[in-house]
């Protein structure tokens, strides 16, 4: 029979949702603390004793940049908090930079103490919080400078595939400019927009219904 | 500055709207995704730090507690490849599946099937140069599910991938072969045939280990990158 081991029907595994059972697969201690060393972002509360094995990610020496956290909910289409979901980011470093070996550009500097990649489980509240630095600006297509922003994917029950948004910030220098935001239509643009609060910002993640998230087709 | 993007899903992907699936129906957007070029933000992601994130490799499933778990020994093998049959090498997968009896470790899980203490379900495994991987484990149990009247869950084995790249990033389940529950699951179906079978992993006698385990072929096909880069000024 045909299978991804076959040429004839070889091509890109189809995504399945990551379920309800997650996390002890997951989300490791501190996944959603990209500057320091605590245990933010896992749930070992749902794992009995002596099975949740993932690690504390690794310490890290002090990162460059303004150190914010970033909390809010994920709703379903009825407004529900969801308690079964997962946020990933991505972003670059204070400079602009990002942590890949993608990102050839050798003149803006790496920060030897920050990767740029976190990932945080939903609370029983439907809540996340992840604690790491604003990044700087980066280039877009063509001599576009994009906003500062961070790449955000859903992952949960219920979703068969992740769901990609982007986070920008409410006093982000260059959100007029985006080119990315340029191709959100003004009325539904205050969804990608994380609003300042005291330490930090709040980004709620809105599935579906009127304040539906926009999300993108990357 | 003009980067070289992934190419999109293919005819494969399943809607994120599957209403078989019930969890769906309140979890899916109803505004259309809005296209992007890909920039530098989704042509990069991290590599080589898996230590510092999710920790070292834990390839044996069957060696996390103290005694061997019930249920039959498997050792899963293949490689990550992009769509042009090129190897993701050192890149991470991380597993996590219920015990032999369809059971969860995981307090959510109330299903009245026995819990196996020498059983956690949780590995992390980086692919090698050419980009094979291989972990042993045992095979899962089928389990009961809410969704609708005598709905059971194939075996399955969640497998999550991150590749080079934010646009790479996948997480699927692996299914076994010849298994009846295939083609009455919501979830597998959410994926038309023939592109179902992706999931669908490959028994094979050239792996399987004499006197000890069972070997499955499963590999595993990442979004490919297009040829030239999006030239942004043509948008």
């Amino acid at each position: 029979m045909s299978d991804n081991q076959t040429p004839d029907l070889f091509g890109q595994t189809p995504s399945q949702t990551v379920g309800p059972f997650f996390h002890y697969g997951l989300p490791w201690k501190g996944g959603a603390d990209l500057v320091g060393q605590s245990d933010m972002g896992a749930r070992p509360d749902l794992i009995p004793e002596g099975h949740y094995l993932l690690n504390l990610s690794a310490s890290k020496g002090p990162v460059a940049g303004e150190v914010i956290e970033i909390r809010g909910r994920v709703l379903d289409g009825d407004g529900q908090p969801i308690p079964d979901a997962m946020l990933e980011i991505w972003q670059a470093n204070a400079a602009g930079r990002y942590a890949s070996p993608d990102d050839a550009r050798e003149d803006i500097p790496l920060d030897p103490n920050f990767i740029g990649f976190g990932r945080a489980s939903t609370s029983a509240d439907g809540e996340y919080r992840f604690r790491t630095i604003k990044p700087g600006r980066t280039p877009g297509p063509g001599n576009s400078l994009q906003a500062p922003h961070i790449a955000v994917g859903v992952l949960g029950r219920g979703l068969i595939k992740r769901l990609c948004t982007r986070l920008y910030f409410e006093d982000g220098e260059g959100n007029g400019d985006d080119p990315i935001l340029a191709l959100v239509p003004q009325t539904r643009r205050h969804t990608l927009i994380a609003q300042k609060i005291d330490g930090g910002y709040r980004f709620d993640v809105v599935l579906q219904g009127e304040r539906e998230t926009v999300f993108f087709d990357v | 500055m003009d980067v070289i993007g992934y190419h999109h899903e293919d005819a494969g992907q399943p809607p994120s709207l599957s209403p078989g699936y019930a969890s769906t129906v309140a979890r899916s957007p109803r505004e259309a995704l809005i296209g992007i070029p890909h920039t530098l933000t989704e042509v990069t992601g991290p590599a080589g730090v898996w230590d510092q994130l999710m920790g070292p490799s834990r390839a044996d499933l069957t060696r996390q507690q103290k005694g061997e778990p019930l249920g039959q020994r498997i050792v899963i093998s293949g490689r990550v490849l992009d769509e042009a049959g090129r190897p993701v090498p050192n890149t991470v997968i991380e597993i996590w599946q219920c015990n032999a009896a369809g059971r969860y470790i995981h307090r959510r899980d109330q299903w009245d099937a026995p819990l196996d203490p020498n059983f956690t379900g949780a590995g992390l495994v980086v692919t090698d140069a050419a980009g094979a991987y291989e972990f042993t484990t045992i095979k899962p149990g089928a389990y009961p599910w809410g969704n609708h009247y005598n709905a059971w869950r194939p075996a399955h084995i969640h497998l999550s991938m991150l590749g080079p790249a934010f646009a790479t990033r996948l997480v699927t389940q692996l299914y076994f072969p010849d298994d009846p529950l295939i083609e009455i699951d919501p979830i597998a179906n959410a994926v038309p045939l023939p592109y179902r079978q992706r999931m669908v992993a490959r028994f094979d006698i050239a792996s399987t280990r004499p006197n000890w385990a069972l070997g499955y072929l499963f590999d595993i096909v990442l979004r490919g990158r297009d040829a030239t880069p999006f030239e942004g000024a043509r948008s």
